[in-house]
């Protein structure tokens, strides 16, 4: 890939004290971001003669729909730094939606899942929609720092049980008939904003808090950060807490957009902000990795759903693509270590 | 950092060249030059080994000896120069391909597969088959056993490395190294993790391999192991061939002045300093099957130094008081207070540091830079505001810090991991100096540090105790422990047998109660 070459040919051009002038990695993910964009626009004048990118309602929509994956993918992110990984997000992000949503019900509504509990304070369902998420994390945490259970494991586990637990909630039927100060959260550029915001409090939350040279520490290398003083267990639950929380959010955003709670939201959405993160030069290894890349990464993935689907390229092609990008961005953070390493 | 193992190439076997020019030398390289990016490790470099000797390479940490080693290995491609093997010209692409054409290097970090076995990891790409094709762990046994035998060497081969101490991994990286029968075996400091007693047996092997003509190139800090062991020794500084010389033509002093350019007149700067009240008091400490009824006190001022074998269990008393591994029974006290320290971030917040052995495993952060590895256990406790670290104030320090213990890399935000050994020692030796601590116990503080550096570090312990800290040095080094400590506890098999006052101590004393 274009991003491993880059990165060779500037190694052994910057031999003597030239360095400096290295591209910072967040560039070279954003060269790759204008790159598809343009790409796609190439395309689409060649194929159906229309520009991608100067369509306002596509854009919007593509905004919209990576806001929420941008949203797991910052929580994702930290957990990967400490050398973790998160699968649980899109169930946790379904569960959360549909608790939050049955609290979000209107007013007098007879089929509400809780009829007495109808038209109160938007308040109670962001709140409880959050803390599903944070009790799940928890649980993903304490497993993790306690037991011996690979984080994998755990969150595969949280991945099942998350889903099984929002269609059971209402034996699978929707939640519907939310509040307009609810639907409000998913309404126009607020879904946006909110990513926004938690992109930057975590990315400054990595950068220069104390809570990010830990999170940094631990992936970097368990024993020492131990040894250096870090309660490494302690600090994996705040971890994996505020990944879940991070996927309750989301599973507010997502229901009130859709103005609706289903057990089948967010399938799949715990891989694409995976895959936001590592294209963005998160390390699968621990140690390495930046918020401001996993927002780039994860644009680069929405980018692609929406060009795919304005091509009118068939959903099959599309997750074929998109394996085939994933499996690339790894194998070019692997090449980028070893040059680094090796060099 | 590139190993044997993370570096895999298909080999290229060297053009052979029946007539060879023959040549007095095994092994000739010349004008070799490496570049990193900020700084030139290697330029214009030359050595020559002649079979049947042991040749000794010398110089400052971050002088460039491992690199040249590694470029001799295969490791590491330089940028200009070549290099002769018996008189033909080679060129390497990969560790296995030196390997191939007969050389083999231990390397100074340990590589090591931690949940593979001895055998299995010595015999690593070379197993041995059976008639179905499947690896033949009995054969694989036997011939681990063989060379353990002919090595004297007394480690059981299907025990997993994990298990093994440090030291006793190193036994099995110098096995590994010599299984190959390469004619060019090259020691990157392999005494550094090994007490006198395995010094003397690993000099033992290496003679047998002098004596069946083979070249041995050994990195060391250890003047004394340079005119034990040394027929011939090249000097290297910043970069830069200084010269070789015959070890028997040479003193100390020559060495040093070819290394530093400079004198170093006081070895081991030990100042009395007034000693204060009892800091630290253990009593009948144990963990059970490792080490019993350990008693000893540390008093504010005071240096403390733990001498002993392999195995006999002075780091795993370090280990306990900082709760890394918390001991089973007995108390400690700190100041006349009963402690209950159950992990390293409690140890701390009593005020205690603790500088591990294992610079790779428990150490640094490898992929982390300079900075942020010397930080990261102060800040912990200091230059933190609501939770943001006040990294101006913090940055200063730690460059303060690097510059007292003369770490020399490019930048504060170079990888670690790029850094030469003995610097990369120097970061985690300031990481720890930062806290602030008022009891310190450092395992094998030197290891891995040029001279000049060590008698640096040693001012610096010793300027601590002048200030009330009450220190614990474990030390394989018995100069270092006679030199530095004010009182000197020795351990054999998990027990104390014998605590020495400084007047009283001397070497025969000291292994007598060792080997008790
Ligand atoms: N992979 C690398 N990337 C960048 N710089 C490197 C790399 N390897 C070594 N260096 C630099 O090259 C110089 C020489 O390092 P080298 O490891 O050869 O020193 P050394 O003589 O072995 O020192 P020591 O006694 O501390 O082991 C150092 O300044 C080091 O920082
Ligand atoms: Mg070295």
């Amino acid at each position: 890939m274009a991003v491993g070459n880059a990165a060779t040919v500037d190694m052994t051009k910057s031999t003597e004290k030239t360095r400096k002038i290295r591209l910072p990695s967040e560039a070279r993910i954003f060269l790759v971001l204008i790159g598809v964009a343009l790409v796609f626009e190439a395309l689409g004048w060649i194929i159906i003669g229309q520009s991608f990118l100067l369509n306002k309602e596509r854009l919007i929509v593509m905004i919209l729909q990576m806001s929420v994956i941008g949203i797991i993918a910052v929580g994702v992110t930290q957990v990967i730094i400490t050398g973790g990984i998160d699968l649980s997000s899109g169930s946790v992000l379904a569960l959360s939606a549909m608790v939050a949503a049955s609290l979000a019900q209107e007013a007098g509504y007879a089929r509400a899942v809780y009829p007495s509990l109808t038209g109160i304070s938007v308040f109670w369902p962001i709140i409880s929609g959050i803390l599903v998420g944070l009790v799940c994390g928890w649980i993903n945490g304490a497993l993790i720092a306690y037991t011996a259970i690979p984080p994998f494991i755990a969150t595969l586990g949280m991945y099942v049980s998350a889903r099984g637990l929002a269609k059971w909630y209402t034996h699978g039927s929707p939640v519907s008939m939310l509040t307009d100060d609810y639907a409000w959260i998913g309404s126009g550029a607020i879904p946006v904003v909110i990513f926004l915001i938690v992109a930057l409090i975590f990315h400054i939350a990595l950068r220069y808090t104390r809570y990010g040279k830990f999170t940094y520490a631990i992936g970097a290398n368990r024993q020492a950060a131990r040894v250096s003083g870090i309660n490494v267990g302690r600090h994996l639950i705040v971890v994996y807490c505020l990944a879940g929380l991070l996927s309750g959010l989301a599973g507010i955003v997502t229901s009130a957009r859709a103005i609706t709670g289903q057990a089948g939201m967010g399938m799949g959405y715990e891989l694409d902000a995976i895959a936001g993160a590592v294209i963005g030069g998160t390390s699968l290894s621990g140690g390495a990795g930046r918020i401001t890349g996993t927002v780039i990464g994860t644009i680069i993935l929405g980018v692609m759903t929406s060009g795919f689907t304005f091509l009118r390229i068939d959903a099959y092609y599309q997750e074929i693509v998109k394996g085939i990008i994933i499996v690339a961005a790894v194998v070019a953070d692997q090449y980028r270590q070893k040059t680094r390493r090796s060099v | 950092m590139g190993s044997i193992d993370n570096i895999g190439a298909v080999a290229s076997p060297a053009p052979a060249d029946p007539q060879g020019a023959k040549s007095e030398y095994l092994l000739e390289v010349a004008g070799v030059r490496k570049a990193f990016p900020g700084v030139v490790a290697l330029d214009n470099v030359c050595l020559r080994i002649r079979p049947g000797t042991v040749h000794a390479l010398m110089g400052e940490n971050g002088a460039g000896k491992s690199t040249l080693m590694k470029i001799v290995a295969g490791v590491y491609v330089p940028d200009q120069g070549t290099m002769h093997l018996h008189g033909r010209e080679m060129r390497l692409t990969s560790p296995l391909d030196a390997l191939q054409n007969g050389i083999a290097m231990i390397h100074q970090e340990l590589n090591l597969m931690p949940f593979m076995t001895v055998a299995e990891n010595i015999w690593i790409r070379r197993e041995p088959h059976n008639s179905l094709g499947l690896i033949d762990h009995g054969e694989l046994r036997r011939k681990t056993q063989e060379l353990f035998d002919a090595l004297n060497i007394d480690i059981d081969p299907e025990i997993e490395i994990q298990h093994l101490s440090i030291s006793n991994r190193q036994m099995v990286e110098i096995a590994k190294a010599v299984s190959y029968n390469s004619d060019v075996l090259i020691m990157d400091e392999p005494t550094s993790a090994l007490t006198e007693h395995e010094v003397g047996h690993l000099f033992t092997i290496i003679r047998q391999l002098r004596d069946q003509g083979k070249g041995i190139i050994y990195i060391t800090h250890k003047m004394n192991e340079l005119f034990e062991i040394a027929d011939e020794v090249s000097v290297f500084r910043d970069g830069r061939y200084i010269g070789t010389e015959r070890a028997a033509d040479v003193t100390r002093d020559d060495i040093i002045r070819m290394m530093v350019g400079r004198e170093i007149t006081q070895m081991f700067p030990k100042e009395e300093v007034p000693i204060g009240d009892i800091r630290l008091s253990v009593r009948n400490l144990t963990l059970d099957g490792v080490f019993k009824d350990v008693s000893f006190d540390v008093r504010a001022g005071e240096i403390l130094g733990f001498a002993g074998l392999i195995g006999s269990g002075r780091s795993n008393v370090a280990e306990a008081l900082f709760g890394v591994t918390p001991a089973t029974s007995g108390t400690i006290e700190i100041n006349g207070k009963k402690v209950d320290i159950d992990s390293p971030s409690k140890a701390i917040a009593q005020g205690i540091s603790f500088l591990t052995e294992d610079r790779k495993e428990s150490g640094c952060f490898l992929i982390l830079d300079v900075l942020e590895n010397m930080q990261m256990a102060v800040v912990g406790q200091k230059f933190v505001r609501g939770g943001f670290v006040e990294q101006k104030k913090l940055t200063e320090e730690c460059k303060e810090m690097s510059a007292k213990l003369s770490v020399k890399t490019p930048t504060m935000y170079e990888r670690v991991e790029n850094l030469s050994g003995g610097n990369q020692q120097k970061v985690l030796i300031g990481r720890w100096l930062l806290t602030n601590p008022s009891i310190l116990i450092l395992d094998e503080p030197t290891r891995g540090i040029d001279v000049g550096a060590k008698a640096e570090i040693h001012k610096l312990i010793t300027r601590l105790a002048g200030r009330g800290v009450a220190v614990i040095m474990i030390s394989s080094e018995l100069p270092e422990v006679l030199g530095m400590s004010d009182r000197i506890l020795v351990m054999h098999e998990g027990r104390v047998t014998g605590i020495l006052n400084r007047a009283e101590a001397d070497q025969v004393k000291i292994m007598e109660l060792a080997a008790k």
